[in-house]
C-alpha cells in the first residue's frame, strides 16, 4: 500500500458554485480529492451531490469557481485539451446508461474503437475480459433491455473501465440494488482501486458503502447550500459534533 | 362524529370527542371551535376528552391538526394527553418537520402583456435554438464530408431500413387514395366540359410537382420524425446522451447526423414510389368511372409528363426530409428529463416538421415559378 501513502492531489476543486440560472444549489466548494483514494460525496436527496459529479466530468459548467485535473484547469481549458482529460475518466451512471441500441459487447468496444487502434479481434477479446471482471462473462450478445437493472449497472462499470482510466466516477452505484449486489458491486470498487490505482469518486447516500469503501469525503447540505465536513467518513462518525452530520451518518439515531 | 366543546373554569376548553370518525363522512369544519376559542376571555390552553371516541380515521387527524395550527398561531397550548396514543404519535409526526415555506410554489397571474411578451421572447430564443441546432448540424455534415465524423455505419442501415423500407406500406396507401381523391375533384369539374381525359394530366402534374413529395413528407413527419424525437428523448433521460457526451463523441455525429442522412436519402426514392402510386390511383378512377381506357389514360399521362416534371418534387422531396429529421432530432436532443418530456418532444417534433414542411414548400413554389421549373 505504498503508492498511497504519499498523497498526490489528483482533482482540486476550488471555490466552486453550481447554479441553475440564478437559482444557486451549492456555493464555495472546495476540496482535494487524492490519487488512489476512494472519494464519497454525501448528503441528503437533492442537495446537489450529482449536479456537482455533472460539474466535475464536464456535462455542466459551474457559474463560478475551477476543477483542476493534475492542476489543468478543466472549464478554462480548449476543446482538444477537455477531450485529453475527459478520456481519462470513466463514468458509471446512475442507471447504467448503456447505449440501448447496441448490445454490451458493442457498448464496451465503442470506447476502445473510438480511442485506440486495435483491430478487432483485439477490442472483442479486450471487451470479453472487462464483462469477465464485473461478472457478466458471457453476456456480450445482450442488449441492456434483456439484462437486469443490477447487471446493467455491472455493464456499465464494464465500459467505464473500457480504458483503464485514472479516474472512475460512480453516481448512486448502489440505488436500487439489493444489499449483495450492492455489497459485491463496493467490493468490485475497492478492488479496482486496489488492483489498477485507480482513483474513485462516488456519489451516494448509503452509510453501508460509505463507510466500508470510502477513504475521504465532502458532506454537502442543502440548506446552508455548502459543504459542511470534509474527511474521512470513518473518523468523521467519531469526532464532528456537527448535529447535521451526526444524524446523517448514524440515521438519525446518535 | 361528535364534538362537544366545554368552557372549564381555568382558561381551558375541555373538547369532547366521540362516536366514529370515517373519512367517507367528510371533514367536520372547524368553525364552531373557532367561535368558542375566539370569545373572550381568551382560552389559555385545550384539552381533550376521547372516552367516547369508537373508530377513528385521517378525517380527525385531519381535525386535530387544524386545531393545533390554529392554537399554534394564537399560543393556545395544547394538552395531547386526553388523545388516544396512536392519534397523539402521528399528529407529534405530521408536525415534527415544520413547512418549508419557500418550497410551495406561488400560482401568481401574469398580467397578459407580460404573457405576450413572455411569449414573443421565448418564439425569438427557440428560433435561436433551432438555428443554433441548423448550424452544429451543418458543422457536423461538414465533418461527415471529410470522414471525420464518428458513427456506426450499421446504424444508418439500420435508420435507412426503418425509414425507407419499412414506411413502403403506408406511404402507398397514403398516395394512392390522394390519387383517386385528385382524380374525383377533377373528374367532377372536367366532365362538364367533356374534357374527362385529362385527369391524366391533372393527376399527374398535381402529383409529380407537389402531392407526391408533400404527403411522403407529412406520413414520414408523423412516423419517422416523431420516432426520432421518441428515441433521442429517451436517449436523453436515461443519460445516454450523457455517457456519449463524455466519451468525447459528439452526439451531432453520433446520432442526429445518420438520421439526417437516412431521411434525406430515403424520401426522395418513397417520393418518387408515391408519384407513381398516385398516378395508379387517379388510373382506377379513370378507368373505371370514366371509361377511359387503360392505354388511352398511360398515353395521355406519359404526353403531359416529361421527366423535368419530376424535378421540383424531387428537390422538394430533399428538403422535406431535411425538415422533418432536423425537427425530430432537435426535440429530441432538447427534451427534459421526464417521461412527459419525451411525449411533449414527439408531440412538438410532427408540429414543427408539419410547419417547416409547408412553409418551406410555399417558398420553393413560389422560387420554381420564377425560374422556370
Amino acid at each position: 500500500m505504498d503508492r498511497f501513502d504519499k498523497k498526490e492531489s489528483c482533482i482540486e476543486v476550488q471555490d466552486l458554485t453550481m447554479a441553475y440560472g440564478s437559482f444557486v444549489i451549492q456555493r464555495d466548494l472546495s476540496f482535494t480529492v487524492n490519487r488512489g483514494d476512494i472519494f464519497i460525496i454525501m448528503g441528503g436527496s437533492g442537495c446537489g451531490k450529482s449536479t456537482l459529479l455533472r460539474n466535475m466530468v464536464g456535462l455542466q459548467a459551474p457559474a463560478k469557481g475551477k476543477v483542476l485535473y493534475n492542476g489543468a484547469s478543466f472549464w478554462d481549458s480548449g476543446p482538444e485539451e477537455r477531450k485529453n482529460i475527459m478520456r481519462r475518466f470513466g463514468i458509471l451512471y446512475q442507471s447504467g446508461a448503456l447505449w440501448s441500441s447496441m448490445t454490451l459487447a458493442e457498448n464496451v468496444a465503442l470506447p476502445l474503437s473510438e480511442y485506440t487502434r486495435l483491430s478487432h479481434a483485439e477490442i472483442r477479446e479486450l471487451v470479453s475480459l472487462k464483462l469477465a471482471l464485473v461478472g457478466l462473462a458471457g453476456f456480450e450478445e445482450f442488449y441492456p433491455s434483456e439484462i437486469s437493472g443490477g447487471m446493467c449497472k455491472r455493464a456499465g462499470i464494464a465500459r467505464a473501465m473500457a480504458l483503464d482510466p485514472d479516474i472512475l466516477f460512480f453516481d448512486e452505484p448502489s440505488a436500487g440494488l439489493d444489499p449483495i449486489s450492492a455489497r459485491r458491486l463496493d467490493e468490485l470498487i475497492v478492488e479496482l482501486r486496489d488492483s489498477l490505482g485507480t482513483t474513485v469518486v462516488v456519489v451516494t447516500h448509503e452509510l453501508a458503502s460509505i463507510f466500508a469503501i470510502g477513504d475521504n469525503s465532502v458532506f454537502l447540505d442543502a440548506e446552508s447550500r455548502t459543504m459542511i465536513a470534509v474527511g474521512d467518513p470513518k473518523k468523521l462518525i467519531e469526532e464532528s459534533r456537527d448535529p447535521k452530520i451526526r444524524n446523517f451518518l448514524t440515521r438519525g439515531n446518535p | 362524529m361528535d364534538i362537544n366543546f366545554d368552557r372549564t373554569a381555568d382558561d381551558t376548553i375541555l373538547i369532547r370527542i366521540g362516536g366514529n370518525w370515517n373519512i367517507e363522512n367528510g371533514l367536520p369544519s372547524t368553525d364552531e371551535f373557532e367561535r368558542v376559542a375566539g370569545t373572550k376571555p381568551l382560552p389559555a390552553r385545550i384539552a381533550f376528552d376521547t372516552t367516547q371516541l369508537g373508530d377513528w380515521d385521517s378525517s380527525l387527524l385531519a381535525y386535530l391538526s387544524k386545531l393545533t395550527d390554529y392554537c399554534g398561531q394564537r399560543s393556545i397550548a395544547v394538552l395531547r394527553q386526553g388523545l388516544p396514543e396512536g392519534v397523539a404519535r402521528l399528529i407529534e409526526l405530521a408536525s415534527a418537520v415544520p413547512e418549508t415555506k419557500d418550497a410551495r410554489k406561488e400560482r401568481h397571474r401574469t398580467p397578459f402583456l407580460a404573457r405576450v411578451g413572455e411569449a414573443v421572447l421565448y418564439a425569438g430564443e427557440s428560433m435561436g435554438e433551432m438555428l443554433a441546432f441548423t448550424g452544429e448540424a451543418a458543422l457536423s455534415f461538414s465533418r461527415f464530408i471529410r470522414g471525420k465524423a464518428r458513427f456506426r455505419r450499421a446504424d444508418l442501415w439500420l435508420l435507412m431500413e426503418e425509414c425507407g423500407a419499412q414506411a413502403v406500406p403506408i406511404v402507398s396507401l397514403i398516395s394512392l387514395l390522394v390519387g383517386l381523391i385528385l382524380a374525383f375533384v377533377g373528374a367532377v369539374q372536367l366532365k362538364m366540359f367533356g374534357a374527362q381525359i385529362y385527369v391524366a394530366d391533372l393527376v399527374g402534374i398535381a402529383m409529380a410537382r407537389e402531392m407526391g413529395a408533400m404527403m411522403t413528407a407529412i406520413v414520414m413527419a408523423g412516423r419517422t420524425g416523431a420516432a426520432f424525437a421518441a428515441q433521442l428523448g429517451t436517449m436523453q433521460v436515461n443519460e445516454e446522451i450523457d455517457a456519449l457526451k463524455t466519451l468525447g463523441i459528439s452526439p451531432m455525429d453520433f446520432l442526429v447526423m445518420p438520421r439526417i442522412l437516412a431521411l434525406v436519402l430515403m424520401l426522395p426514392l418513397l417520393c418518387l414510389y408515391a408519384n407513381f402510386m398516385g398516378i395508379l390511383g387517379g388510373g382506377i378512377v379513370g378507368v373505371g368511372l370514366l371509361d377511359i381506357s387503360p392505354i388511352h389514360y398511360y398515353h395521355e399521362t406519359k404526353a403531359a409528363l416529361s421527366l423535368m416534371q419530376f424535378l421540383p418534387g424531387l428537390i422538394k422531396a430533399v428538403v422535406f426530409g431535411v425538415m422533418v429529421a432536423l425537427s425530430g432530432c432537435l426535440r429530441g436532443m432538447q427534451c427534459k428529463r421526464s417521461a412527459s418530456a419525451v411525449g411533449e418532444a414527439a408531440t412538438s417534433s410532427v408540429v414543427t416538421a408539419i410547419v417547416s414542411i409547408i412553409v418551406s414548400d410555399a417558398i420553393l413554389t413560389v422560387i420554381f415559378d420564377r425560374i422556370g421549373i
